[in-house]
């Protein structure tokens, strides 16, 4: 989650989680402990199941959209991050909130090429590829009206630079040449963007001759082609670029490197790690995502903690003459009071599992979206981790306890003579 | 009425769970309200687009500009009727996360084309006078606490290799007539822009706004103006604003997908929690219902009962989720602000609102009720 | 007078012919009544006793129209009810008979004073009228000063008083009694009786109920005994009779 969200309340917040970890695992142990017998429980959720699936399902939608939203954002995230490599660097103008806004001469590329901790090929040459980059216009497969897909003009060589990426269908482009690769998702999302096919931007006719998978990341989305060809069609002049990415000879390397590039007074750059720069990237998005996921889940975990109230406290008005029937025979209040927390948690669990699983058949579902940040179409999977599962089950746990603890304390504290009176 | 009471007195039976059962409704709705409102948001843009506006690109790519030479070419075309230029300018306010739109403007023609936005002339008139002069809308002034007079500073590293900040004077706010016109944009003027810029990105804008006589012409229009440009440098591609703005709201994917299945399952989870609050409730009093039966009350007054309990549980949630949602909605937008603008809650969503309480309200109601119409008086009160 | 041979003639208020009921009950037919004959003129009261099972509930059930038999034919103040539809049927209700049971009868929530209003909520009296009314049948019943109470304010005979209150207030053609003082103590069983007594010696009500105490039977009229699925007439019934007279 974006770390600007928590930034006032971090520690008060893990001290809260905390808390609520401790209570969850002493209820947990309750029958351990010496509560009324877990029977009691079973037979009293089975006499009012429809009160119990009302609770259950209540927080089973709650922890379902909380799950959804956060591996929504997750994803858009983590899309977004892949694309970085910790042996990369990425260099651009001084300032530049994102690529779009850069600028490197054929000059200040030259600087780089000199400078200490830049990999080299077999031959000796450094591992740069200068990047341009567009947007344009291509139909959606899903609706047919335009997005804005991400082009990016590089050096020829940037297969050695990127390594995690491959050509898995055709061949890379000849440099010079108005030919395309695509990533996998492009091909996936945007019409007519498969091998042999040609298509006409810039005023000019350009031939796809391979798809590349880019590992998930946000490059699936683009469609690369000679940064050259870009320039001339973006009417831009020949030797400015908008970002150059070296690969490291190491991810140490990067320290070194930044250190002698950025104090060299012909240079006025800035030198990011290629995953940090990334990771800044999706802020915007993952950010919204997150908010506004996380007031819909509040919400309805209010409305999920009063369905579970209501189940209690219904649980605590019909067993009124048994629970005071235990009490009489001995049974301290606080065993009662245990009883009843542990059956909140059994039910929110229950409910939280259910939530988990519901949800879980959206793992790996794609989606796309605009990037505000870079203008352009990227497509994204729902991204749903083990440790977000744990969120969602203990979320679950916190609404069953919240609902739980008032309607327990009422059967502990009922006198006992009035409860027997009761029919 | 004279059943009210009857209805009442049952309602306030159990009173936690009557408090319970509003309060889950309240919630519910809430919720409903806000997920409209955060819809209604995305889908903004093509909301206020005006049907006699079109909007002029580069066809090859947005982000590419078009001479400001094709300006008195467009207003030549039979059926214009005013023309501007807006340029992105994209810059940062002291830290990115402060992100707001900043649009480059021509004054000359803005208020022509964009009458939606309206700024007090005096103000105006100060703005066209200064060079560095900046107009911003009601709720951006309001997120930043500027007043008229202010300094703002805008760095812009793409326009200005030195990153130095641009110094504007907040010469004038402007409100929109409706209150889903958007407040949140920045202006200043072009001429200032082409001042500063270099060489090679002189004489260009963004893209073109452009106000037609009769909506009905536009289609003609549009195709005029791209064959105009046809094979150019900077080929034209002309669409209605509408369209415009849609186009921009698909690329956002599956938003209108996710937000209905939330909706449902709000709703759905709703329609179980107060169904099954009622059928607790008349299960509650067989006996007394069949009491009922017995003195004479029909079988459908048992059944209005029901109903009319669980829509006054439905209207009375309802009604404070909606308290809660003119409340705090407005609060949230402030919060939201710089990641979606636009957030506003329009009457007919609160309406809307209203009628989803009331067809809960009877959904739910409906098979608990029609169960105690059916009980029969024997079965009942049959003797243990 | 009060017949039991089916040769009532024109003059009764209520009046069954050849009724049957059978219940199916865990897959055995049950003959509750079978061939009941019954005639009851204006301003009786009559007991109705018989052992557990023997089907005096099911009968008064029949009587009001709270159910209909299996077979035969039961005419109240000139209406057969036997083959009204539903609806009519509760309409009927309404405006013809006052029911008294054993318990459950009043509404925890309502008060007295709204309890006994409650068959008048179905009538066109205005609400000025309807508080007449309610507020006279509480005061025969002699619980004017509890108007306002709610039933878990009030002893278990006050609540029958005020249920008898309720089966009265829109002067229907008879009362309908199940065991009316089943769970009430000696002193508030008397009361209770006492009132249905003046109901129907001052107010000439028609009254029907069922009993199994033998005293309370004994301020009735008649006394029929439901034996074998139809009614004997008799004081005492052949049981009591071989037990050596009333207990």
């Amino acid at each position: 989650m974006a770390p600007d969200l928590y930034s006032f309340h971090v520690t008060w917040f893990k001290v809260v989680l905390a808390l609520f970890g401790l209570v969850i695992l002493v209820i947990l142990l309750a029958p351990v402990l010496g509560s009324v017998p877990v029977s009691y429980n079973l037979r009293s959720i089975r006499a009012r199941w429809t009160s119990t699936i009302v609770a259950v399902l209540g927080i089973a939608g709650t922890v379902g959209v909380f799950v959804a939203m956060l591996s929504l954002a997750r994803g858009f995230e983590a899309t977004l991050v892949a694309s970085g490599s910790p042996g990369n660097a990425l260099v651009m103008r001084a300032g530049s909130t994102s690529e779009m806004m850069g600028g490197i001469t054929l000059d200040s590329i030259r600087v780089l090429q000199d400078a200490p901790g830049v990999a080299r090929d077999s031959s000796g040459s450094p591992l740069i590829t200068q990047d341009v980059l567009g947007v344009f216009p291509v139909p959606l497969i899903s609706t047919g009206t335009d997005a804005n897909v991400q082009v990016r003009g590089v050096s020829p060589n940037v297969l050695d630079v990127r390594k995690f990426i491959k050509i898995t269908q055709g061949r890379m482009f000849q440099a010079g040449l108005s030919e395309l690769v695509v990533g996998t998702n492009a091909t996936k999302t945007y019409q007519g963007l498969t091998v042999g096919n040609k298509i006409d931007f810039g005023g000019g006719h350009w031939q796809i001759v391979g798809v590349f998978d880019a590992g998930g990341s946000a490059f699936d989305s683009e469609v690369w082609c000679d940064s050259r060809n870009l320039n001339q069609v973006l009417q831009r002049p020949p030797n400015i670029f908008q970002s150059a990415t070296v690969h490291l000879s190491s991810a140490d390397a990067f320290q070194e490197f930044k250190d002698t590039v950025v104090r060299d007074p012909r240079m006025n750059v800035d030198v990011w790690r290629e995953i940090d720069y990334y990771a800044k990237q999706s802020t915007r998005m993952t950010t919204l995502i997150t908010y506004l996921g996380g007031i819909v889940a509040a919400i309805m975990a209010i409305g999920a903690i009063f369905g579970a109230l209501n189940t209690m406290y219904s649980a605590v008005a019909e067993r009124g003459r048994e629970i005071a029937t235990l009490r009489a025979l001995g049974f301290p209040s606080w065993n009662v009071t245990l009883s009843f927390l542990f059956e909140a948690l059994m039910i929110s669990l229950l409910g939280g599992v259910i939530g988990c699983l519901a949800v879980l058949r959206l793992n790996g579902i794609t989606t796309n979206t605009m990037n505000f940040q870079t203008f352009s179409n990227v497509a994204f999977a729902f991204r749903i981790t083990v440790d977000l599962l744990s969120w969602g089950i203990f979320f679950a746990l916190v609404m069953g306890i919240l609902g739980g603890l008032l309607p327990a304390i009422r059967a502990a504290i009922r006198p006992v003579a009035v409860a027997l009176r009761e029919l | 009425m004279k059943f009210a009471r009857i209805i009442f007195a049952n309602l306030l039976r159990k009173k936690v769970r009557l408090l319970l059962t509003i309060g889950s409704f309240a919630v519910a709705l809430f919720l409903f309200v806000f997920l409209g409102v955060v819809r209604d948001a995305f889908n903004r843009g093509a909301d206020v687009a005006s049907a006699d506006r079109l909007i002029v690109i580069n066809r090859t790519s947005i982000i590419n500009s078009i001479p400001l030479s094709y300006r008195d070419k467009i207003l030549r075309i039979p059926g214009t009727k005013a023309i501007t230029h807006n340029n992105w300018f994209g810059g940062t306010y002291i830290e990115e996360k402060n992100f707001f739109v900043q649009f480059v403007i021509d004054p000359e023609n803005q208020r022509q084309v964009f009458p939606e936005f309206v700024v007090p002339d005096d103000q105006w008139n100060a703005f066209l006078k200064d060079r560095v002069g900046a107009v911003c809308g009601a709720k951006l002034a309001d997120r930043f606490h500027w007043k008229i007079g202010d300094r703002i500073p805008i760095k812009n590293n793409m326009y200005d290799a030195k990153n130095s900040a641009w110094e504007f004077n907040l010469d004038g706010i402007y409100h929109g007539k409706q209150p889903k016109d958007d407040e949140t944009q920045f202006w200043f003027q072009w001429d200032y822009l082409e001042e500063r810029v270099s060489q090679g990105f002189k004489g260009q804008v963004g893209w073109y706004v452009l106000r037609v006589d009769n909506p009905d012409d536009a289609p003609r229009i549009a195709k005029a103006i791209d064959a105009e440009f046809a094979n150019s440098p900077y080929e034209t591609k002309t669409e209605a604003e509408s369209a415009f703005a849609a186009g921009f709201v698909k690329q956002f994917g599956n938003i209108q997908t996710l937000i209905l299945s939330i909706g449902s399952v709000v709703f759905f989870t709703l329609l179980l929690v107060t169904g099954n609050t009622m059928a607790i409730s008349v299960r509650e009093r067989t006996s007394e219902l069949a009491v009922f039966k017995a003195i004479g009350y029909s079988d459908l007054t048992i059944l209005f009962f029901v109903l009319a309990e669980a829509l006054t549980i439905a209207l009375i949630g309802g009604a404070v989720g909606m308290l809660l949602a003119a409340s705090a909605i407005p609060g949230l937008a402030i919060a939201l602000s710089g990641l979606l603008p636009s957030i506003v809650l329009a009457p007919s969503m609160l309406l809307f609102g209203l009628a989803a309480a009331i067809l809960t309200g009877i959904l739910s109601g409906i098979v608990p009720g029609l169960t105690a119409m059916r009980l029969r008086v024997v079965n009942a009160l049959r003797r243990v | 007078m009060v017949k039991v041979d089916g040769n009532g003639g024109q003059s009764s208020l209520i009046q069954a012919r050849d009724l049957d009921k059978t219940y199916r009950r865990g897959g055995e037919d049950i003959d509750v009544l079978q061939g009941l004959n019954l005639d009851v003129e204006a301003g009786e009261f009559v007991a109705f006793m018989g052992p557990s099972g023997s089907g005096k509930s099911t009968l008064l059930n029949l009587l009001g129209g709270l159910d209909v038999p299996t077979r035969g034919r039961i005419t109240v103040a000139g209406d057969e009810i036997t083959h009204m539809s539903g609806g009519r049927l509760t309409e009927w209700r309404a405006r013809h008979v006052g029911f008294i049971f054993q318990m459950y009868n009043l509404i925890p929530v309502l008060t007295a004073f709204q309890n006994v209003e409650l068959p008048l909520l179905l009538t066109k009296l205005s609400k000025a009228e309807r508080r007449a009314h309610v507020e006279t049948a509480l005061g025969v019943v002699g619980l004017s000063d509890r108007m306002h109470h709610f039933p878990r304010q009030l002893s278990g005979g006050q609540e029958q008083r005020v249920t008898i209150a309720r089966a009265f207030v829109s002067d229907p053609t008879f009362l309908l009694c199940d065991e009316p003082t089943g769970d009430l103590d000696r002193k508030s069983a008397d009361d209770v009786m006492a009132i249905i007594e003046e109901l129907v010696s001052k107010y000439h009500k028609t009254v029907l109920m069922v009993t199994h105490d033998p005293l309370v039977a004994a301020r009735a009229n008649s006394i029929l005994h439901l034996e074998k699925g139809v009614l004997v007439e008799g004081r005492h019934s052949p049981q009591e009779t071989a037990a050596g007279g009333v207990a």
